[in-house]
């Protein structure tokens, strides 16, 4: 219950100090747009609808995975350079409970991007979106953004310890659009990726999102997302003693 | 039992890449420092920049690892327990950093309060009083962004104050705030040692050191070079007196011959828009001042006075000899 309450109140602050930044609040809405719009156009040129609007729901979901993985690994920098990285780690909450609400805030903003980047779908390109079970399909982007957040948790502790791992998110932002079956179905990919794939959450994430959308049951994958989540999480916490413990030796929690 | 106690506690710093060879080069913050507060004491540790103050506030807040020696707050060791240390202490750092700009006063101390584990039924309450207490009542729903130097650092003490320490860790908490202000921090520190609360404190400002602190470290180069009272430090660095001279046409090339006067131990000038201010330490007993006056012959001269020693006058003696 007092942690329930501890990670809701860190969500719910760390949201609101980051959604006050107007500049990575306009960028973290405006970037997935245009690569939607992007994709949005190619897919009409292509006159397939049931294509389109599979990758409408893929291309907005983009924008979960990009407020992730771009933010997860600066933020602690940011942390770092506002004087605030130590201050959290002299509190006696365990780190991992006040770094996992953080990235799991990110990933909200990447919520409110797919919302609004759905929405840009319908009523600029007039793609038709039917949900055919919207509470399931609410849950299942809930489930997804929690569990990217997750991811996001783990991407962040590795650059509590080291100061250039934010480049490590960057990295990661494209090859998992791709491996994860956001725009490409899995089954166009090569062999040697689907056990990659089947390894990240964002791919169980996007396949249940759009099982939702579709009409299908996406209850296996809901589970699994929260499952491969549930990993990274896991790696996460039992890396961050450690990590935290590095940092304090090498003296990298200050930025001097 | 001592709330803290520092034992050869020593730290050093890597510094340079780890893939340029040789450019490593190691510094030594803190070489080896020993000594111990009592519950309810105010301790200062004074010294100039880089003599390892900070550095020694990180090991014992459970920041930093020590490379050498130990350290115990509260009977609790800061490596082996550093959950226990940190659920006791209270950290505030000088400077204008360290909040979260675009939230709040009052979601910043929130967060805090979670963060400590204060109750949540007590938050409300507790917030309340901290705000009063630093003066910030009415400001709280303004964002942190917008507040002035002095107002950040209220916030700091109060965030620092939320889960009602035993032990207060201050780290040059005046830096940048005016005189009014720092006078307020500092009866906010009085009013907190005398309900029992024990302090360390760092700083610069040796009024402040001589008016608050129970005892005094003086550290420089990462060593202690003295430990006691202000009153013990200024006897022992300083029986004698001190005489000021203030010269309107230039003294700098007169210092040697004062210096050379018999009972002189030190001779400083503080230079100022008009006039330099001539600072002549001497021994105890020594009647020096026709002497110097004499050296001085044909300059025009100000104010001359002679006065008791000042912590500052110990501080630049014990600072000057390392
Ligand atoms: N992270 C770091 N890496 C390398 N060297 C460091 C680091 N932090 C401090 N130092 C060095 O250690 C020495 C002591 O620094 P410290 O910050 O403890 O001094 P201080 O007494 O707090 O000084 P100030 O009055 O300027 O705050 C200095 O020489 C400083 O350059
Ligand atoms: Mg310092």
């Amino acid at each position: 219950m007092k942690i329930l309450r501890l990670v809701a109140v860190g969500w719910w602050l760390q949201l609101k100090n980051r959604s006050r930044s107007s500049f990575d609040g306009l960028l973290s809405i405006l970037y997935p747009l245009f690569f939607a719009t992007t994709i949005f156009f190619l897919y009409r040129q292509n006159g397939d609808e049931a294509a389109l609007v599979s990758a409408a729901v893929g291309a907005s979901l983009m924008g979960v995975w990009s407020a992730v993985s771009t933010s997860a690994s600066t933020t602690l920098q940011g942390e770092r350079r506002q004087g605030t990285l130590e201050l959290l780690v002299a509190a006696p909450t365990p780190f991992s409970l006040v770094i996992l609400p953080a990235t799991v805030s990110m990933a909200t903003i990447g919520l409110w991007s797919f919302i609004v980047t759905l929405l840009w779908g319908r009523f600029a390109f007039g793609i038709p979106i039917s949900f055919d079970q919207p509470l399931v399909f609410v849950i299942a982007a809930v489930v997804m953004t929690f569990s990217l957040g997750l991811v996001g948790f783990l991407q962040a502790m590795a650059s509590v310890r080291y100061r250039a791992a934010w480049a490590l998110g960057t990295l990661f932002e494209f090859p998992v659009w791709l491996v994860c079956g956001f725009l490409v179905p899995l089954s166009s990919l090569p062999d040697w990726v689907t056990p990659i794939a089947y390894l990240l959450p964002p791919t169980w994430g996007v396949s249940a999102v759009r099982a939702a959308a579709f009409g299908g049951s996406p209850w296996r994958d809901i589970a699994l997302c929260l499952a491969t989540g549930a990993i990274y999480a896991a790696i996460g916490v039992a890396l961050s003693r450690r990590l935290v413990d590095s940092a304090r030796g090498n003296a990298t929690l200050a930025l001097t | 039992m001592p709330v803290i106690e520092v034992d050869q506690l020593a730290r050093s710093y890597r510094s340079g890449s780890r893939f340029s060879r040789g450019a490593r080069t190691e510094v030594e913050a803190v070489r080896g420092i020993s000594f111990e507060v009592e519950p309810g004491e105010l301790f200062g540790l004074l010294g100039p920049n880089g003599a390892g103050k900070t550095t020694t506030i990180k090991m014992l807040i459970t920041l930093l690892l020590p490379t050498g020696g130990s350290a115990r707050v509260l009977g609790y060791d800061v490596v082996a327990d550093p959950r226990e240390v940190r659920r006791r202490i209270g950290y505030v750092f000088g400077g204008d950093k360290g909040l979260y700009e675009r939230l709040s006063g009052y979601d910043n101390l929130r967060y805090f309060a979670e963060l400590y584990g204060v109750p949540p039924r007590e938050q409300r309450q507790r917030i309340a009083e901290l705000l009063d207490l630093v003066g910030l009542t009415g400001k709280e729903g303004q964002r942190v962004e917008g507040y002035s130097r002095g107002m950040r650092q209220r916030l700091h003490i109060a965030r620092g104050l939320l889960h009602k320490p035993d032990v207060l860790f201050l780290d040059e908490p005046s830096i940048g705030i005016d005189p009014v202000g720092a006078r307020e921090l500092r009866e906010t520190v009085a009013a907190l040692v005398s309900t029992g609360t024990t302090v360390l404190l760092t700083t610069h400002y040796m009024f402040e050191d001589d008016e608050l602190c129970d005892r005094i470290a003086v550290i420089a180069g990462g060593a202690i070079l003295a430990e006691g009272t202000p009153e013990q430090l200024k006897s022992r660095v300083a029986d004698g007196h001190v005489v000021e001279i203030e010269v309107f046409d230039g003294v700098d090339d007169r210092i040697d011959a004062v210096r050379a006067i018999a009972g002189v131990t030190s001779v400083g000038v503080e230079s100022s828009d008009r006039s330099q201010l001539l600072v002549v330490r001497t021994a105890a007993a020594a009647q020096v001042t026709p002497a110097v006056l004499a050296a001085l012959e044909g300059r025009s001269l100000g104010r001359v006075a002679t006065r008791e020693p000042t912590l500052e006058d110990a501080y630049v003696e014990l600072v000057r000899d390392a």
